[in-house]
């Protein structure tokens, strides 16, 4: 029987490689670098690769983005995609806000624990499925418009407009951003807050001067991950906002599965990549910023 | 001043329900339309029926649909939860050079929207030939379903005191040992969380589904197709089924994850 004394400093300290740490270490770089990297950096080179008679030849040609720069429908695209995505973001934020303070502030642990257990579950459910029935209950003679004729209101179009748009971003991104905005909200220093309505603060004064700020990491974390889910969605925009003009993923779907032009549609997601990472690092560093 | 503080926690709470009717309502209405006779769904109901889900169970093209995702669904839970636990014990474990970026190839994936991914996947599969397959689709969902696999399994490593590995190996456990006995069994409940949890995200997912399937499709490639279609009340059908699918593993996957003793005896 050996005695392993000196394994446990080895182990938690140094960086002593072994079969043993190599067996857990290794599969996820083994996966991501083949499955996850590869994809991507492909993706990239794919960008510069020619279309010849429906068939992609490799090659090193900067047409596809000439192509695709130069058009005008292009940038309408992407700036409608950046403008839904950015409102998304300010909406789901503006809308989770006060049901975050709430979960935090104003119900017991278990209240909080049970309403976050009810927050998770529609992040994993079928989003095209909650899609097609806000088609159904949106729709002209649909549920809501049908409620609304029993006052003498309506029929309002809600279907195929930006008001569609944004309840199915809403159902995507709402239920995260209020659990992201939850935790951080309920982890503020409770004294910080006594401390603030001593000195005389109302309720507004102690949101803004103490919760918004100590909470401020968090609740920026939350519009990221908004602006990202909503930037990469097409279910929304494409069933319940008509797709008139695209959004990039719709473009991204009509350009690969149509027209076979898989270098331009390659160029479409390099430019989304590229303005997701610029967005997050950018809001990161706000988030982190030091304060003047 | 204590009566204004009431009437606004009794507004926040009111305001509460609100954004849960919200993020229900589609789920309920789907559940209730799905028993509904009338072609299109509207108020008032029509007579209660299942003629949707007779419709759905004649349909072989569903039942092919469902092995497939039932076949990925597993696949990728298991091959994720594998992945997802090497990484938790390497990160619980072990410091090393570079380990940041380490964390950040284990974790990125569920960042990189999924039609970027799909595309990417699709083009990278049929780059080295292999475009088309069904195991093509479990090799893209487990790209993006260890991280959730790894952040499950990592949380409860974290409540285990440390010392309880090295004290294994005092007693004489090789790593090996001390891993099977000691580490394993304390992580146990938080795996199957993680894999409830990634075959309920590969059971739903749809975008690197329908892009790298072929003509493999999985349930919800065949939801999105009846989508593009006309409106038809099957959805709410399939829909049903999806979500009480998924929902199972969701809810098995938090009782593991919430409802056990935090520390080890």
């Amino acid at each position: 029987m050996k005695i392993n004394t000196q394994k446990k400093a080895v182990g938690r300290i140094g960086s002593k490689v072994d079969g043993y740490a190599l067996t857990w270490r290794l599969p996820v770089i083994f996966w991501q670098l083949l499955f996850f990297v590869g994809p991507l950096l492909f993706t990239i080179a794919m960008t510069f690769f020619l279309v010849k008679n429906y068939r992609m030849t490799e090659a090193f040609e900067m047409k596809n983005w000439v192509k695709m720069m130069g058009k005008g429908y292009f940038w309408d695209s992407y700036f409608l995609t950046i403008g839904l995505a950015s409102l998304a973001t300010v909406v789901a934020s503006c809308l989770a806000f006060p049901a975050a303070y709430a979960l935090a502030f104003k119900v017991s642990e278990n209240t909080r624990r049970w309403a976050i257990f009810f927050l998770i579950i529609p992040f994993f459910t079928s989003y095209l499925v909650r899609t097609f029935s806000w088609y159904v209950i949106l729709a002209e003679s649909g549920v809501v418009n049908n409620v609304l004729g029993w006052v003498g209101l309506g029929p309002y179009t809600m279907l195929n407009t930006k008001f569609g748009t944004m309840v199915g971003y809403m159902t995507l991104t709402l239920p995260l951003v209020i659990i992201l905005q939850t935790l951080p909200i309920a982890n503020v220093d409770r004294r910080l807050v006594e401390a603030a309505q001593n000195l005389g603060a109302n309720g507004f004064w102690t949101i803004v001067k103490v919760i918004i700020p100590s909470a401020r990491v968090g609740l920026i974390i939350g519009a990221v991950f908004c602006f990202i889910l909503s930037f990469g969605d097409f279910v929304s925009p494409y069933y319940l906002g008509g797709s008139k003009p695209p959004t990039l993923p719709i473009m991204i779907i009509d350009t690969t599965k149509s027209g076979q032009q898989w270098p331009r549609a390659a160029v479409v997601a390099v430019i989304m990549m590229v303005t997701l990472m610029v967005v997050a690092f950018a809001s990161i560093k706000y988030a982190y910023r030091k304060k003047s | 001043m204590r009566n204004s503080e009431r009437i606004i926690r009794a507004i926040l709470i009111v305001y509460l329900a609100f954004i849960f009717i919200f993020i229900f309502t589609p789920i309920v209405t789907s559940i209730i339309f799905s028993f509904n006779s009338d072609r299109f769904p509207t108020l008032p109901l029509g007579s209660f029926t299942l003629k949707w889900y007779e419709t759905i169970y004649s349909d072989p093209d569903v039942w092919e649909a469902a092995r497939n995702s039932l076949i990925v669904a597993v696949s990728v839970g298991i091959l994720s939860t594998i992945i997802g636990f090497c990484t938790a014990y390497t990160d619980f474990r072990y410091q090393f050079r570079f380990k940041n970026t380490y964390l950040a190839l284990a974790l990125l994936p569920p960042t990189v929207p999924l039609i970027i991914l799909a595309l990417a996947m699709l083009a990278w599969f049929s780059k080295i030939g292999v475009s088309g397959q069904l195991w093509t689709i479990i090799l893209a969902h487990t790209v993006l379903c260890a991280p959730f696999a790894m952040a499950v399994i990592r949380l409860r490593l974290q409540q285990m005191d440390a010392d309880l590995e090295s004290a294994a190996w005092n007693l004489g456990a090789s790593e090996w040992a001390a891993m099977k006995e000691v580490v394993i069994p304390f992580a146990t409940p938080s795996i199957i969380s993680a894999l409830c949890l990634t075959m309920a995200v590969s059971f739903d997912e749809f975008a690197v589904a329908w892009f790298v399937s072929g003509l493999n499709k999985t349930i919800p490639v065949i939801i999105l197709e009846i989508l593009q279609g006309n409106i038809d009340p099957q959805i709410n059908a399939i829909g049903t089924f999806v979500f009480f699918t998924s929902m199972t593993l969701v809810i098995i996957a938090q009782l593991f994850f919430s409802f056990r003793s935090p520390k080890t005896p």
